[in-house]
């Protein structure tokens, strides 16, 4: 196992270097990044000083080196518009993000469960269709366009609820939340629905779909023969026995929701890390890209490495084949 | 079922009469055509270029639905900020968005099938290889991918397409290889592999057309995909360039004044670009269920 764990361990480390050569070589050798740092019209010593104390006068590997070497020290450098450094920046928003990330997966489990698992017990039910359909709608509209629309209802037909912020926050442990509010409640509602539909149809779908198996089985005829209710046989024996591939799929979907954070929060102007590299794209500051790719390739390497680990350590037959 | 005088039926013709029952998927697939028809004409049916700038005029920009600009003809879904007729907007930007949304499609595949069909071939090292660079790949999210992708390689429909393929190719080479891989020891490849045929075109020639059914499937969600995918990075200003709004850009500009109540500029190129990824969806469902040999009854 300790042979495994380190085999997984160096692959992820080879990844990760190949990752950060990647990124480096796409953010700073694609255009000249001296151009968005200084006015063109400086003079040339300015310039040139500029440029030996950013390191660009270096050939392109010994920049990569040391540009590896601040890497392994969280020195992520400074941005160009916030003057600040990267990873103060980065983790002054993540708060935000994570508010409703956590938010919108924790809510799509709770409601996407029951109702998935209600549409795979009575799968021909008209309630059933309906939620399915409301799933397939889930998966094939974009999501900015949900966002948009339910702007459109919400926030300017209805006028319920703001369109786009954070609203008040209040400061808990050093950070700034919204969700101690009311307010800021209100603004968190609709961008945490917006994230939360896609996982939603996810879990629908897979709950319907495990249930669906489940109800088949011995397991459900031997608890009906001994007389238990249909609610305690779905509460006990069906959602156990489909939580274990729910819980790894919610721990994915925590990761890559992240991703899909991009979009919502710049359509709501959530204040968040995805807004921060959105507009960081359109500015050209590219200390951030480089810092949030290489977070976000951290966390997908970190989670996939979980899971491996986890699934051989849950089954002896993987962990003796891939060792050799 | 058959009857005596029946035809002899082709297994293609067999698949167009089973699609033909299903009533959803029958609609869904003529929908689509209409789109594709549409958007084919679209420069003999708009009343106006959207591309050619000297054609817009400002004075009829952010005019409701029905309105009548001063080129005398009537704008039936309203205009946009600088003044575009949204019916002939919409009807190119379908244009865009089709022919981005397939040659991603198209070339994802090629790319896709290509690696998976080799690796699952060819076995040992090289499946390896390819197959833990495809894994690696797939648990990156696609979106985030194609973001990061169209942000470096900069503004255009190539880098657009570029950044499209790149997220979506690996779904086809999974695919691919898991068919290739159960194909490879079946006793037809064994005979053909005995002639003095390369080994290459057995792979190509004899492994890769049987492993089709399921790549199609893959194939009309992926295009699917892809075009969702280029209205979300163009809505996010990472896209087609301002001067050939697609689909996703005609959204983008109208957003800011949909909160003054001028809904028209994003809604309805939001609904065609909905119902073209909805009847391409239905269609492909279909298709798969068709294609899956376990629901068959």
């Amino acid at each position: 196992m300790l042979a495994f764990i380190i085999q997984r361990l160096m692959q992820a480390a080879v990844v990760m270097l190949v990752i950060s050569a990647l990124v480096f070589v796409g953010v700073y050798a694609v255009g000249n990044p001296i151009d968005v740092m200084i006015a063109p019209d400086v003079t040339q010593e300015i310039r040139d000083q500029t440029i030996r104390a950013y390191g660009f006068d270096l050939p392109l590997w010994q920049q990569y080196g040391n540009f590896l070497q601040r890497l392994v020290t969280g020195d992520f450098g400074r941005s160009f518009v916030y003057n600040m450094p990267v990873l103060d920046l980065i983790l002054s928003r993540l708060p935000a993000t994570l508010e409703i990330t956590l938010t919108a997966v924790i809510g799509a489990a709770l409601l996407g469960v029951p109702l998935g698992m209600f549409a795979g017990y009575a799968p021909d039910s008209m309630a059933a269709r309906a939620i399915m359909g409301v799933s397939v709608l889930g998966f094939s509209v974009p999501s900015f366009w949900i966002g948009l629309i339910l702007i459109f209802v919400f926030a300017v037909n209805m006028g319920l609820l703001p369109a786009g912020g954070r609203g008040a926050t209040v400061m808990w442990f050093g950070i700034e939340w919204s969700f101690l509010t009311g307010n800021g409640l209100k603004h968190m509602l609709l961008p945490a629905v917006n994230l939360a539909l896609f996982k939603l149809a996810l879990m629908i779908r897979l709950a319907r779909a495990g249930t669906r198996e489940v109800m088949l089985t011995d397991t459900v005829r031997f608890a009906r023969a001994a007389g238990e209710s249909e609610w305690t046989i779905l509460r006990h024996h069906v959602l156990r026995l489909i939580a274990i591939p729910l819980v790894t799929v919610f721990g994915l979907e925590l990761g890559s929701t992240l991703a899909f954070a991009v979009v919502t929060e710049t359509i709501f102007s959530w204040p968040g890390v995805g807004k921060l590299i959105i507009d960081s794209i359109s500015t050209l500051d590219r200390p951030v890209m480089v810092a949030y790719l290489m977070l976000v390739a951290l966390l997908f390497i970190t989670i996939n490495l979980t899971v491996d680990i986890a699934y051989a350590a849950l089954d002896p037959r993987l962990r003796a084949r891939k060792s050799t | 079922m058959s009857t005596i005088s029946a035809p002899i039926e082709t297994p293609l013709r067999g698949f167009l009469r089973e699609f033909a029952q299903d009533r959803v998927a029958i609609v869904a697939f003529f929908v689509l055509a209409l789109i594709v028809l549409l958007a084919l004409l679209a420069p003999w049916i708009t009343p106006q270029d959207p591309y050619d700038l000297s054609n817009l005029v400002l004075m009829d920009a952010r005019r409701p639905p029905g309105y009548v600009g001063s080129k005398g003809f009537t704008h039936w879904l309203g205009t946009d900020s600088q003044g575009r007729d949204l019916y002939s907007g919409i009807l190119y930007g379908l244009r865009i968005s089709l022919q981005v949304g397939l040659m991603a499609g198209a070339i994802a595949f090629a790319l896709g099938a290509s690696l998976g069909t080799l690796a699952g071939f060819a076995g040992g090292r090289i499946e390896t290889l390819i197959m833990r660079i495809i894994d690696l790949q797939l648990s990156f999210p696609a979106i985030l991918l194609a973001l990061v992708l169209a942000a470096l390689l900069g503004q255009g429909k190539w880098p657009l397409i570029a950044a499209l393929v790149t997220a979506q190719y690996a779904y086809f080479a999974r695919t691919a290889h898991g068919a290739a891989s159960s194909e490879r020891s079946k006793d037809y490849v064994e005979a053909a592999l005995s002639t003095p045929l390369s080994s290459v075109r057995v792979a190509f020639r004899h492994v890769l057309p049987n492993c089709l059914p399921p790549l199609i499937v893959v194939a009309t969600v992926q295009v699917a995909n892809s075009i969702a995918l280029e209205a979300t990075l163009s809505f996010l200003g990472l896209g087609m360039p301002v001067s050939e709004p697609s689909l996703g850009m005609l959204i983008a500009n109208g957003f800011q004044y949909m909160l003054s109540g001028r809904y028209w500029i994003s809604i309805y190129p939001g609904i065609a670009l909905i119902v073209l990824i909805v009847a391409i969806n239905l269609v492909g469902d279909q298709i798969r269920d068709q294609l899956n040999p376990r629901l068959k009854r």
